[in-house]
């Protein structure tokens, strides 16, 4: 009897075979194509056909300034993007915490940038960043910091900024939910113990919650850096890595390499950076999230 | 909370304006003839609307069916069974995660195109389903965990077979949990619909919302309070959704990545 019941859990054929067709699946669709990118960056492939130039893809990206250019703006973009939706989003996630009235209506207000489909709430951003009718330069000019109409997206700085802004607009909730979850999971006697002591509210958040939630916040930092990494859509509908290319990032300007000039070869050899790097990224985030479980079991 | 609303507020506000009120510069704060015109307007800008909204809604049910049918045999397998190399391919779909379609558009494109199936419902799906597979996973992974396994080992003992436990033990007990990824596909790949329409897609029968809202966007004057009420029009579903079942959602979603 109770050989039969082990084997309940331990026939492995049947696990197999229950995961097969979405193993299959994911290597149809996700991992044959990452072989493939990686085969495609040798050669100069186009609608045309293709033949195989070995490195010379590489060579012109590593030589081209403007593609050294773009890896820098891609890291400036990431840090500031992260930073701020990290900020926010710890700010937002004490409020959120706080007994205040009516947190609970709030907690549910935070989250619509994050259901939202970006394509659609960027069309928002394009009307609120329009230069003369929007209601930001609106208030610029009203308010005299403006001198006259002003487009956001239409100035380099001004485009870096406005596409990171409506990047941490759209970042900023799923990093605050996290983190309010992270903090409702800190157990109540740890502060009811520090409140017995006569611990101050600053001393409570920096010697209770900040270090329960670290894990967390180191978790999301990395989370949230792979996802601004990859952020495409925001600043594609903004400004299409506009203007004068001062908001292209990696994966904006494989994109365009790739499926605006139908250059395969060289998007590939641009896609293959991106992948390295974001394997680098996966490789730190996995690791830290064995170390984590480790601690967890050990505890 | 300003900085997260004002956007939805001004995007309402701005779809009850009429044009001329909004193409004013400086930006006036006071309209006085606010109306839903525009929400009746937009289906005369745009004809292909009601098919756009339609067409969403479409690709997004069938890439989530899709994706559920995948997903539970796998996940059912993950709270399970115990196997060589669980742990690491569970690292490994997480690790999948992190790739964004941008980096595989390329073979894709490729792809799609030798099969000729560009400009197709299926550019959409089949792509869109791959994407939400491995968090679909974990999710639903976590709630058949959550079903005590002695229910199903006493009646595997009993001599039931595994159809039989999986139909009147599993099943029952998982629906909640079915429901809760299916949803999460759901808006998942209404999200992520843009990318995919506007690369592998560009028959106006097939296009989806988000790419069929920039349609407002016209040579000379971009009809504003009308893309905005059309824009509404397609968040509201998720919106929706969304707002009556957040709470399990996000329960799901941070369980799984905070502490697993």
């Amino acid at each position: 009897m109770n050989k039969k019941l082990k084997s309940y859990t331990t026939q492995t054929y049947i696990a197999y075979a229950l995961i097969a067709p979405a193993a299959l699946y994911i290597i149809l669709i996700v991992a044959w194509p990452l072989l493939e990118t990686i085969r495609l960056s040798f050669t100069n492939s186009s609608l045309a056909g293709e033949d195989y130039v070995g490195l010379e893809n590489y060579q012109k990206m590593f030589s081209s300034k403007k593609f050294n250019g773009i890896v820098t703006r891609t890291f400036v973009w990431m840090f500031f993007s992260v930073s701020l939706k990290l900020i926010i989003g710890l700010i937002g996630a004490v409020l959120l915490n706080a007994n205040l009235k009516g947190r609970s209506i709030f907690r549910v207000l935070v989250m619509p940038p994050w259901v939202v489909p970006i394509a659609i709430g960027m069309l928002g951003w394009l009307w609120l960043y329009n230069g003369y009718f929007g209601i930001i330069a609106g208030v610029g000019m009203r308010t005299g910091i403006l001198d006259g109409p002003f487009g956001f997206l239409a100035y380099k700085q001004s485009a870096f900024i406005s596409t990171i802004i409506a990047d941490v607009w759209v970042g900023t909730p799923m990093v605050t939910v996290f983190f309010l979850a992270a903090m409702q999971g800190v157990p109540r006697d740890l502060y009811e113990a520090a409140y017995c002591d006569g611990a101050s509210r600053w001393d409570r958040f920096f010697k209770i919650t900040l270090p329960q939630i670290t894990p967390v916040i180191i978790t999301m930092s990395l989370l949230s850096a792979i996802w601004t990494f990859n952020s495409f859509e925001i600043i594609w509908i903004l400004t299409e890595g506009g203007p004068r290319g001062s908001t292209t990032t990696l994966i904006i300007d494989t994109y365009k390499q790739a499926l605006g000039n139908y250059k395969f070869g060289r998007g590939a050899a641009r896609a293959v950076v991106v992948m390295i790097l974001l394997m680098l990224f996966a490789g730190f985030y996995l690791a830290l999230l064995a170390r984590i479980n480790k601690k967890i079991s050990h505890e | 909370m300003i900085f997260i609303l004002l956007p939805f507020v001004e995007m309402f506000y701005a779809s009850l304006r009429p044009l001329d009120h909004l193409f004013r510069s400086p930006y006036q704060f006071y309209s006085d003839d606010l109306s839903f015109w525009a929400y009746r307007e937009m289906w005369k800008t745009v004809p292909m609307l009601p098919r756009y909204i339609f067409n969403s809604f479409f690709l997004a049910s069938v890439t989530s069916i899709i994706t559920l049918l995948f997903v539970i045999p796998a996940a059912y397998s993950y709270a399970r069974f115990k196997f060589p190399f669980k742990n690491s391919s569970l690292y490994i779909l997480l690790a999948i995660n992190m790739f964004s379609g941008a980096v595989l558009l390329i073979p894709l494109y490729k792809v799609l195109r030798t099969f000729g199936l560009l400009n197709t419902y299926q550019a959409m799906i089949v792509p869109g389903v791959a994407f939400l597979i491995p968090t679909a996973i974990w999710l639903l992974k976590s709630y058949f965990e959550k079903i005590p396994i002695d229910l199903e080992e006493a009646a595997f003992v009993d001599g039931a077979s595994r159809v039989q436990i999986l139909r009147h033990i599993i099943a029952p007990l998982s629906t909640p949990g079915l429901v809760v990824v299916g949803i999460y596909a759901f808006i998942g790949s209404y999200a992520q619909q843009f990318l995919f329409a506007i690369t592998f897609n560009q028959k106006k029968e097939y296009m989806p919302i988000p790419s069929g809202l920039y349609e407002f966007i016209g040579y000379t004057t971009v009809k504003w309070n009308e893309m905005m009420a059309a824009s509404l029009v397609g968040i509201a579903p998720v919106l929706i959704i969304f707002l009556f079942l957040q709470k399990y959602i996000v329960a799901g979603l941070t369980s799984g990545a905070v502490k697993n």
